[in-house]
Formats: C-alpha cells, sequence, structure tokens
C-alpha cells in the first residue's frame, strides 16, 4: 500500500476573510498565508484556538473558499472545486463516524459513492481494516465502539479510497491523555506505511513535536514559523512561538551586541541571535526552564518564591530582583531539594540560550 | 478602509455563488424549492394584497377599503377580534402556565394524564369544543334545558368565544411554556433556596422572571391563533362580530372578494405582526439557554400547599375537555338529539352514506400532502441550516407565511391567484393539495431544522469528501438521520391537514369535499347529532394514523439496530 506516488500540497497567499460576528464589518481569519507540504510529509498547523489552522485546512478540504490565494493539491489548481471532488480524505474532531450506518458500511461508504464493483470494494475494505487491527468490529454500530476503536474506523474510512492528502482536524482532543499518546503513535505510523501526503491541525505542541515532519506555528491568521519540531524547540525566532513550543523564561538582556554576547543580570553571556532581532532595540534571552541549572558554583543568585514536586522534576520559581522565571531540575534526588524562601547559586546551559526581540514581561 | 472591507467580502460572495453553480444539482434544487415557495407561499399574499387596492379593471382604487370602512360596521369587528384575541391569549398563557409549572416543576400525581388531556384540543378540529358548548348549554342544551329548565338559553358571544378559544388553544401556551420551564436550569433555583428564599420567593424572583419570554411567545402565538380563528366563531360568535367570520360571509353570502380580501388581511396584519415578533425577537431572547444544556436535576415540589391548588386547576380544566369531548360522542349515538334520547347509530349510518365521498376526498388528499409537507420540509431544513446560498432568508420567511396567516387570507390568496391560465387550479384536487401542504410546511421545516440541528455537521462533510455529492449525502446520510423527525413532520403535517377548515372552505368544490367542511355545514343545519358522528370520525381517523405512526417508527428503529442518534 506504499505511496510511491505521493504528491505535494501548496498554499499561495491564501486569505480567508469572514463577515464580523454581528454583521458588521469583517474578520479575517487566515492572512496571506503561503506554505508548500512535500509529497508524503506530515505537516502541522500548530497555533491557539482562532489562529486559522482550522480554516486553511477547511479550505484545503473545500469546506470554505478562500478570499483570495490559491490552493494546489499535486500541481493542479482546487481552489475553488468542491470537497467531493478533489480526492482528499479527512479525519474529524469528533470522528464524524455515519451513526446509522455499521463499521463496514462506514468504511466502504466512500467507495461505495465511487461506484467500485462489490468485489473490489469487499477486499479494500477488509484490507484496510486488517492494518488498523479492527476487522472483528466489522458488523458493529458506531456507538458500540470505544473511543480509540472509532478513531481506527474514522481513520480507515479515511484512507480506503486512496486520497492524495489526508487531513487532520484534532482528531486526538476527545481521547483521554493516555489513549491519546499510544494513537499518536499509532497515527504517525500508519501514516509513515501509507507514505500519504498529510496535514494536521493541532494545538497541542507535544502533539504537533511528536508526529511531524514539519511544524507550522501560526498566530492571528499568519505563520510564526516553520520548521522541524527540534528546529523551533531549540531555535524559536520570537517569543509567541518559544511561548508556545514549550515552556520558555525570558530573562531581561542588556548590551546584545551582533556577535550575541550580552549582560544578563549583571554578568556577560554568550547566545545566538535570532534573525529577528535585527533593528530590534530591546532584547530578552529565552532560556527553557530545565536549562537554568542549579549548582553551587554558578554565577548567578537567586530566591527560591515557591517550590513545587511534580513527580519527573521539581519546579521552582525563581527571583532576582523583580524578575521572576522557572527552573525544572530532574536531578533534585542528586542536588537536594530547595524550599521557599532559601537563597541559591544558579547557571545557565550556554549552547541552548537565544536572544529575541522584545522586552520583558 | 471600509471600501475595501466590503469589496473583498462581496468578491468572497460572488466566489461563493460561483462555487454554487459549480454544483448544478443544489443550484437548481434551490432554485426549485425557491420557485415553488414564491408561487405557493408569497404570490397568493401579494394577490390578496393587490385585490384590496385595485378596482375591476386592475387599476390602482382605494374604493374598496373606503367603502368597507364607512359603510360596514368594520371597526367593531376588528375591535372585537382584537378584544377577544387579548383575552384569550391572557387566559390560555395563565392556563398554560399552571399546567407547564405543574407538569415540569411538582410531583403533582397524574402528570402525565394531563400532558395527553392538553394535547387533545391540538389533536381534533377546531370546532369540537363549539359544537359541545352548543349541545351542553345551548337553546336545547342538556345543562340549561333538561338540568336546569333554561329554554332558549343564549350561548352564543364573547364569553362563549372566550372559554371556548382558551380550552382550544392554551395547549400552545402550554407547550411553548413547559419547553421553557424545562430548560431551567435548577441549581439557579437551588441558588436562590440556599440563600435563604422562600418557595414563593424563588417562583418570583427567579423562575418567573426567566420564564417571561416564553410568557411573552405563548401569548403571541395565541393572539394570533384567535383572531385567525374561523370555525368556533363560525359556531359561536352569533352577534358578536368577528373579522374571519364576516371576511366570510362577504364572500360566500355577498359574493364580494374584494371586501372580503381586506377584512382577511386587517387580521393578517396583527397575526403575522405577532408571528414574527415571536419568531425573530423573542425567541432569541430567551435567557434560559445561556447556561447550555438543560440540566436534569430540578428539584420538584411536593408540598401540598403548592400541588393542590395546582391540582385543582388542572383537574377543573381537564374535567371541562373531557366533558365536552365526551358530549360530542354522547350525542353523536343518539337517535335524535332533543327529541328520541335513546342510543342509536343512526348519526353513523347517514354519516358513511352520505359522507362517504368526503371522507375517502379527505383521506385522500391528506394522504398525498403529507409526505409532500415531510419531505419537501426536510429538503428546505437542510438547505437552511446546512448550505449557504443568496435567498435563504427569502425561503425561511417563504415557509412560514402560510403557517403565520389566517387560514381564510390564504384561502381567499389562492382563489385570487390560482383562477387564470396557466395556474388556473381551482376546483381542483391540486389547489386542496397544495393549501394542505403549505399551511403545515413550517412544521415540518422546525422539525427538520431541529434534529439537523442536533447532528453534527462534520457527519454531512465526512460523506462530501468521500467524494459524494449533496444528493447522495442528503438522502444516504442526512435523511437517515432525520428519521425521528420526518416521521413527527409526517404526523403533524397528517393531523393539520385532516383538522385544517379555514384555509379550504374556499377551496372545496362538488368534485372534492372535506370532512371538515361538511362538519361545518352539517352545524349550520343544525343537525348537530349528525355533526357530532362526523367529529368522532374525525377524531379516530387522527387517532388512528398516530398509533400507525408510532408502530412504523418502532419499526423502523428496531431494523436499524435500535440505535440512538
Amino acid at each position: 500500500m506504499k505511496n510511491s506516488n505521493a504528491v505535494g500540497v501548496e498554499l499561495k497567499d491564501l486569505t480567508k476573510v469572514f463577515p464580523a460576528f454581528g454583521s458588521q464589518g469583517e474578520f479575517t481569519a487566515v492572512q496571506k498565508v503561503s506554505l508548500t507540504v512535500e509529497p508524503g510529509e506530515m505537516a502541522t498547523l500548530l497555533g491557539p484556538s482562532g489562529c486559522g489552522k482550522t480554516t486553511i485546512l477547511r479550505m484545503v478540504s473545500g469546506f470554505e473558499i478562500p478570499t483570495s490565494g490559491t490552493i494546489l493539491i499535486g500541481g493542479r489548481e482546487v481552489t475553488k472545486l468542491p470537497p467531493n471532488k478533489r480526492n482528499v480524505g479527512m479525519m474529524f474532531q469528533s470522528y464524524a463516524l455515519f451513526p446509522h450506518l455499521s463499521v463496514y458500511e462506514n468504511v466502504a461508504y466512500g467507495l461505495r459513492v465511487k461506484k467500485l464493483p462489490k468485489a473490489e470494494i469487499r477486499e479494500r475494505v477488509e484490507n484496510v481494516l486488517d492494518l488498523m487491527q479492527i476487522g472483528e468490529y466489522v458488523q458493529r454500530m458506531p456507538n458500540q465502539l470505544s473511543g480509540g476503536q472509532q478513531q481506527r474506523v474514522a481513520l480507515a474510512r479515511a484512507v480506503v479510497t486512496e486520497p492524495s492528502v489526508l487531513l487532520f482536524d484534532e482528531p486526538l482532543s476527545n481521547l483521554d491523555a493516555k489513549l491519546r499518546e499510544y494513537m499518536r503513535d499509532e497515527l504517525r505510523k500508519i501514516q509513515q506505511r501509507v507514505g500519504i501526503t498529510s496535514i494536521y491541525v493541532t494545538h497541542d505542541q507535544s502533539e504537533a513535536m511528536a508526529i511531524s515532519d514539519k511544524v507550522v506555528v501560526m498566530r492571528a491568521g499568519q505563520i510564526e514559523q516553520v520548521g522541524s519540531g527540534t528546529d523551533i524547540y531549540v531555535a524559536p525566532e520570537n517569543r509567541f512561538v518559544a511561548d508556545f513550543m514549550g515552556k520558555a523564561n525570558f530573562l531581561p538582556a542588556l548590551d546584545v551586541r551582533p556577535d550575541g554576547s550580552a549582560t544578563v543580570f549583571g554578568r556577560p553571556v554568550r547566545a545566538v541571535r535570532s534573525r529577528s532581532c535585527e533593528g530590534a532595540g530591546r532584547f530578552v534571552l529565552m532560556v527553557r526552564p530545565e536549562n537554568v541549572l542549579l549548582s553551587n558554583d554558578g554565577p548567578f543568585e537567586a530566591r527560591v518564591e515557591n517550590a513545587t514536586y511534580m513527580g519527573q522534576t521539581f519546579q521552582y520559581t525563581l527571583a532576582v530582583g523583580d524578575t521572576t522565571f522557572t527552573a525544572a531540575d530532574y536531578r533534585y534526588h542528586v542536588n537536594g531539594i530547595h524550599r521557599q524562601g532559601d537563597t541559591v547559586r544558579w547557571r545557565m546551559e550556554e549552547q541552548s540560550l537565544r536572544l529575541l526581540p522584545g522586552e520583558e514581561k | 478602509m471600509s471600501q475595501t472591507v466590503t469589496a473583498r467580502l462581496r468578491r468572497q460572495r460572488r466566489k461563493e455563488f460561483a462555487m454554487l453553480i459549480r454544483q448544478p444539482g443544489l443550484f437548481l434544487c434551490i432554485a426549485a424549492v425557491l420557485a415553488i415557495l414564491i408561487i405557493f407561499c408569497i404570490y397568493p399574499i401579494i394577490r390578496l394584497v393587490i385585490a384590496t387596492v385595485t378596482n375591476d379593471a386592475g387599476a390602482f382604487d382605494l374604493s374598496v377599503i373606503k367603502r368597507v370602512m364607512q359603510t360596514t360596521n368594520f371597526f367593531t369587528s376588528l375591535w372585537n377580534s382584537i378584544k377577544l384575541g387579548l383575552t384569550v391569549a391572557m387566559l390560555s398563557t395563565l392556563i398554560g402556565y399552571v399546567f407547564a409549572y405543574a407538569v415540569t416543576h411538582t410531583e403533582m400525581p397524574g402528570k402525565r394524564f394531563f400532558h395527553v388531556m392538553a394535547m387533545l384540543p391540538i389533536l381534533s378540529p377546531p370546532f369540537v369544543i363549539s359544537l359541545a358548548m352548543v349541545l351542553l348549554f345551548g337553546r336545547s342544551g342538556v345543562i340549561t334545558k333538561t338540568l336546569l329548565g333554561i329554554p332558549r338559553n343564549n350561548i352564543y358571544g364573547f364569553g362563549s368565544l372566550v372559554i371556548v378559544q382558551t380550552l382550544a388553544l392554551f395547549p400552545l401556551a402550554y407547550l411553548n411554556l413547559k419547553g421553557v420551564l424545562e430548560s431551567i436550569d435548577g441549581s439557579v433555583e437551588d441558588a436562590s433556596r440556599s440563600l435563604g428564599g422562600s418557595r414563593w420567593k424563588v417562583f418570583t424572583s427567579v423562575t418567573l422572571p426567566l420564564s417571561v419570554p416564553g410568557i411573552l411567545s405563548g401569548m403571541l402565538i395565541v393572539f394570533a391563533k384567535s383572531i385567525s380563528d374561523f370555525g368556533n366563531p363560525q359556531v359561536l360568535a352569533g352577534d358578536f362580530s368577528v373579522l374571519s367570520v364576516d371576511a366570510y360571509m362577504q364572500i360566500t353570502g355577498l359574493y364580494d372578494l374584494k371586501t372580503g380580501a381586506f377584512m382577511a388581511i386587517s387580521i393578517l396584519l396583527p397575526a403575522m405582526l405577532a408571528f414574527f415578533i415571536q419568531k425573530f425577537w423573542i425567541a432569541r431572547k430567551s435567557y434560559v439557554t445561556i447556561t447550555g444544556k438543560p440540566v436534569g436535576n430540578l428539584r420538584k415540589i411536593s408540598d401540598k400547599r403548592t400541588v393542590v391548588p395546582l391540582f385543582i386547576v388542572c383537574l377543573m380544566v381537564t374535567f371541562s375537555i373531557l366533558l365536552l369531548y365526551g358530549t360530542v360522542v354522547w350525542i353523536s349515538l343518539i337517535k335524535t338529539w332533543g327529541v328520541d334520547m335513546s342510543l342509536s347509530l343512526k348519526n353513523y349510518s347517514f354519516v358513511f352514506k352520505r359522507g362517504l365521498n368526503a371522507m375517502k376526498d379527505t383521506l385522500l388528499l391528506t394522504v398525498i400532502a403529507t409526505p409532500i409537507t415531510a419531505i419537501l420540509g426536510m429538503i428546505i431544513s437542510f438547505l437552511l441550516i446546512r448550505k449557504r446560498f443568496y435567498g435563504k432568508k427569502l425561503m425561511e420567511i417563504a415557509t412560514m407565511i402560510p403557517f403565520a396567516v389566517p387560514g381564510i387570507a390564504l384561502g381567499i390568496g389562492y382563489i385570487l391567484s390560482f383562477n387564470t391560465r396557466p395556474l388556473l387550479l381551482t376546483g381542483t384536487a391540486t389547489i386542496i393539495i397544495a393549501a394542505l401542504t403549505f399551511r403545515t410546511l413550517s412544521v415540518g421545516v422546525e422539525a427538520g431544522s431541529n434534529s439537523l440541528r442536533a447532528v453534527d455537521p462534520s457527519i454531512e462533510e465526512a460523506s462530501a469528501i468521500l467524494g459524494a455529492n449533496n444528493f447522495t449525502t442528503f438522502v444516504r446520510i442526512s435523511l437517515p438521520l432525520m428519521r425521528s423527525a420526518l416521521f413527527s413532520g409526517l404526523l403533524n403535517a397528517f393531523v393539520r391537514s385532516m383538522t385544517s377548515i379555514s384555509a379550504v372552505i374556499f377551496l372545496v368544490s362538488v368534485n372534492w369535499n372535506l370532512l371538515t367542511v361538511s362538519i361545518l355545514s352539517e352545524i349550520e343545519s343544525s343537525r348537530l347529532g349528525v355533526a357530532s358522528a362526523y367529529c368522532v370520525v374525525l377524531m379516530v381517523m387522527v387517532l388512528a394514523a398516530m398509533l400507525v405512526m408510532e408502530f412504523a417508527l418502532n419499526r423502523t428503529d428496531k431494523s436499524s439496530g435500535g440505535q440512538s442518534i
């Protein structure tokens, strides 16, 4: 079933305007978004609710028509095609299984609509149900399945028609935490096995990192940064991206030079300047909580404002002057535990520091 | 900036229209539905208006209106209609509120029974209660003459009409208020109680204010129905003239279509106004739904001091309804009422001989109209809820018009509109079927819309993205999911068609007659025993239809695995 002739998706200057709530004026949901998804790639649109990620997905699927811009699937323009003529598959947040049809009929639906011969339908449905390991539930009705099983049926139904692109609209958000992680890995495995170009929408950054080749971070209808999960986590271009991809502290950085040296809490540090620093007047130093290391030989001193036991880590809220930030200590059983009011010494993991434009909060 | 804003939105709309044209099936469907609605829902009302402001030559002329206002007792009738409407609206809403509160908020015994009894007036022809009033309290009424010895009691007039319409229309207010009271979040009332409020305080400071939208919309609905009502005033009004009956008299007695049309419009305006205010203003103002899903943890009151008075009111109303309906059944079984009171099936044998054609016609026309109403209703609700297109608002309003206007007005509009080629329909079965269909269409649309709103739209999107076109999606996915709404739409359309009178009274002909019209003419010629038998036959038919539908719904439920949606 490996798909060697996977096709790419191209969005060019995509804009979508909705009439504003209450009919006066307009609301721009997506603003001049351009994006290329390579053949066979899994790209994730990541962002807070209302950032336009779902609107983009609905434009690719054909449920919304762009106000301007074009959509190409495999080089063919589909911008104005209705959904049923686009040959894309979609997994919905609510799964959207047909409640009055059995598992078999649900999966066979797309093939029946295409009027394929009965024998072929049967064969393809059985194959895909086996691939999803749900062959034994063929005759069940959707309401007789667990959440995870419904999920598999929805995926089976989406891939059985061999669409050129597969779209995922937060498909895991209805599952509980454990099952979510399991299904996430399953989804990824199946997507890689089938080799189908996919666009995945989520607001969960760990899901985005775990599942995708390419992460597209969005805010207010625009793309903030595109890259692999690690790229974006390690080298965010701005505060929003840094904050949205995991946790981040922003410390005031003074005397920032083009070579990346700066002064933080009165001491010199070296960090990587992000490209967006060009022309900025004020800067912050981005440091992840796990890179704030408590050690007696550290150059900095801080007050412990709060200490919270998280199981995996001990999380401290530290204060230097008026600035508070977070440290996550993974080695608290070795380093020992500090209490509120203690004074601690600390340092920063030099390789992980980044200078970003902006002011401390 | 605002210039570019509207330009962008306009461009977007053009694109959506272009997309619609790329789906020719959907486009044709919308165009066809709009065309049908314009012809059968809007055009007749326009013709009605035109008729009153033109002379026989067709030129603009207000002399009809002038004449009506000067020569007839138009203003008396108008005031009477409004006075009746206001009185009935208040009384019906009061009784409806007592019923609804008792059913939703207390542990009163026999709630199910009271609920069923409140449905009875909705399911029967409009003038059964009037007929029963005449039988019990009329000139030779069972109670007035036989029991109390009052000869020639004058039952006709304002007072009786108020009683009859209140009993006939309070169920509308009840249903509306029941929905509102049920959806009040019980925890809000609990909160008031836990803050130290007495039960009376909770009622006056929480429950009552929260049900104000329900009260207003109940009053408006009843008001509209009362001033539109034709059947009851025709039987009971006597010297108390109201516009619906006046309009009918002008046309059947004086052959003055234009005067009749103007009178019909005079009640059409307030009735439509009341309906649309209710629909688009009050219904959207409801605060009840703010808290989201109705919570089922309402604590029911079992305190005797509250329950007993409510119980007594419900019992009295129910007793009146039972007495009136029982009287009709009883009289239908009596040989010659007032002369020979022995039991006999004479009336029924008469009905089945003379009325057989009307019975067959009624059944046939209704059986044709009902599925058309239901299917058209489902299609329209699908388009309204799920599709974006130009003329959507027009479609929504158009479906409501025949339901909102007085039946008399619709009937006159139909004669005016469909008496010339190419739409020469007067005297045919088609015009009756059309009147029945479009008069009840709004009920089907409402049922379909409500059930579609409950279905996740992504289920239909899933079908589209799997390659199905709009038609396939509608037939294979939406329609099966709307099944229960389809059945309730069918049932409602059937009952309303079987029992409607005002909209069709001008449309019946020698070839096609209806039971309700036969009943009215029997009442007018004082053959009350026969009229009663007709009523009983009609009610039995409606009841049978309900049982059949119920059975069919259960059957299809089972055959599809019994899953609920």
